[in-house]
């Protein structure tokens, strides 16, 4: 079970800035666990973005990017109202989605 | 003549400027970098992971009762959570004690909708995916109190005994390094490596590090609050390990927030 | 006195004693704080409930923790510990630069998540400037930049250094500074290569 994003968008000028806040432990696969066993790889590698049936952006992650990762981002042609969507999907095949309108 | 004066005074102004610049430098150029972060995120902090969950927590319906925390009193009346972690630790009448906000929710938690104790305090602090929901509904609460200024009264002698006790234990020096809370958060404008303290028994140092409590903790991705910071200072004071929910905690928290009253409710922030 | 000032000035009088009252009656005791604390801790790891005991230094030191100390409690308690002071076994204040910096830079040991079977750090660092090249240093505790550089190293000056890191209460009365060698915190070598990270000319200290 995942949890939800935190997604924000909003029209500023002729962009929407979009702020998304990431629920995930984004562990690298280098860390011990307290009986000196390495704990598994869990990371987003993928994260795309959707406005008016267009792909809007498009990020390919690593174990570099750190937990609860936050990001934010503008792109232009949409309005007030439209649906904004953010999928993530990581390393072990896990995905989640959730939008927000463009306020 | 006036030209070379004024300009002599221009250059020794500059100079003068530029010479205790440096060596301010090295302590507020850390500060700024971590100021700068916190702006970055504006009202994106994580901890908005936690309120989401924790809204979730105190209104779903819970546990062998199943009951939703409409019915919990914090201390403002069934369910009012606006403002109620100002307000606390204070005394409960139901339970004839002075609680912080944690093992308040744990009364609540248990009385209304039948949990076990022991089965919420196993996941009292959270790690990654094993999650705390007692962390989850500390940051719900606290969140409902920004921007409002701490307030104790301490009408009742419990309180004020716990007050008394907070008192005593912060200059109880103990333990190999002879660590008391006031060897480290005594002075104000001083720092352990690169991490400012606090002075904790005067009112503005008080005031500035309670009211960022609860608060995200960057370097742990988790939302810690007052239970685990008290924990983890005895932790490196060099003790044994402080009982959650215990009088000592309780009594520290009481002196922490009496000390830090009139001061405004800023958390959940962010932290290092 | 004037009438209407009356009821003031008893206000204030009853006000004042009601405020001694309060401060007597709401002071905690010895013994209040010992049974507290006996109830909200449980022994974890090296860290046993016997840490939760305090000696002499301790108590006088937590006494007079809300006011200047006393003169004589000052003199008292110096002598205390001034006793416990042992010189190196071997006669070296000096050991190995290198290893005293690790020593200052490490901040773990003792805690209830360490491991005993390590070796203490001194944790320096966490309240004192020492190497130029270590930017992130605490201000709790004088700046040590250039220690030996500024003071040179003859028998008195490294006799005080030892004793200041051997036990700090033996100058400073109620000092903040653990008292690494009388609550063997640090191992005597490691005591040593902390003193030839203060004095060795080549340490980076000293740079």
């Amino acid at each position: 079970m995942t949890d939800p994003m935190r997604v924000r968008a909003t029209l500023m000028g002729d962009r929407v800035e979009v702020k998304v806040l990431m629920s995930h432990v984004m562990e690298t696969g280098q860390r011990k666990d307290i009986d000196g066993n390495i704990v598994p790889a869990r990371y987003i590698v993928k994260v795309a973005a959707h406005c008016n049936g267009r792909e809007v952006l498009s990020a390919d992650w690593g174990p570099s990017i750190s937990k609860n990762p936050y990001l934010a981002f503008r792109f232009k042609g949409a309005a007030k109202g439209d649906k904004v969507s953010i999928t993530w999907t990581d390393n072990a095949g896990e995905s989640r989605s959730d939008d927000v309108a463009i306020a | 003549m006036i030209n070379n004066r004024a300009l002599w005074k221009a250059w020794l102004l500059a100079v003068g400027v530029m010479v205790p610049w440096n060596t301010v430098n090295a302590e507020s150029s850390s500060e700024d970098a971590i100021a700068e972060y916190r702006a970055m995120f504006g009202d994106d902090n994580p901890a908005e992971l936690w309120l989401i969950r924790g809204k979730d927590l105190w209104q779903q319906r819970r546990g062998p009762k199943n009951a939703d925390l409409s019915g919990c009193d914090l201390g403002r009346g069934p369910g009012v959570i606006e403002g109620a972690y100002a307000e606390l630790p204070r005394w409960f009448a139901d339970t004839g004690r002075v609680q912080d906000l944690e093992t308040r929710l744990i009364t609540c938690m248990t009385m209304l909708q039948g949990m076990a104790e022991a089965d919420i305090l196993a996941v009292r602090f959270g790690d990654g995916d094993n999650k705390s929901d007692l962390e989850a509904l500390v940051a719900y609460v606290a969140d409902a109190s920004k921007g409002h200024a701490v307030s104790l009264p301490m009408t009742h002698s419990q309180e004020k005994a716990a007050y008394a006790l907070g008192a005593a234990l912060f200059y109880h020096r103990a333990g190999p390094h002879d660590y008391s809370c006031n060897t480290c958060h005594g002075e104000n404008k001083k720092r352990i490596r690169l991490q400012a303290m606090s002075k904790l028994d005067d009112a503005k140092g008080a005031r500035d590090a309670y009211t960022h409590w609860p608060a995200y903790r960057v370097s742990q991705g988790e939302l810690r609050t007052m239970e685990w910071r008290l924990q983890d200072c005895y932790r490196q004071q060099r003790m044994p390990q402080l009982k959650f929910g215990s009088e000592v905690a309780i009594a520290l928290t009481m002196f922490l927030a009496k000390n830090a009253e009139g001061g405004v409710m800023a958390a959940p922030s962010i932290k290092r | 006195m004037r009438l209407d000032s009356y009821p003031l000035a008893v206000m204030i009088v009853i006000l004042w004693s009601q405020a001694g009252a309060f401060a007597r009656a709401n002071e905690m005791s010895a013994s209040d704080v010992t049974t507290a604390l006996r109830s909200s801790f449980v022994a974890k790891g090296q860290a046993t409930m016997e840490r939760l005991q305090q000696d002499e230094t301790q108590t006088l030191c937590t006494a007079h923790a809300r006011h200047p100390l006393p003169p004589e409690v000052a003199e008292h308690v110096s002598a205390l510990n001034r006793v416990t002071i042992k010189p190196p076994a071997n006669g070296q204040y000096l050991g190995d630069f290198k290893r005293g910096e690790i020593v200052a830079l490490s901040g773990t040991g003792l805690q209830s998540s360490d491991d005993p079977a390590k070796p203490a750090g001194g944790n320096c660092y966490a309240c004192h400037e020492l190497a130029a090249t270590e930017l992130a240093y605490g201000t709790i505790g004088p700046s040590l930049r250039r220690y030996g550089k500024l003071r040179g190293s003859s028998k008195v000056t490294l006799e005080f250094a030892w004793g200041k890191i051997y036990n700090s209460n033996a100058q400073t009365a109620c000092s903040r500074m653990p008292r690494f060698g009388h609550h063997g915190i640090l191992s005597e070598q490691q005591l040593q290569d902390v003193m030839a990270f203060l004095f060795d000319p080549a340490s980076p200290v000293n740079q």
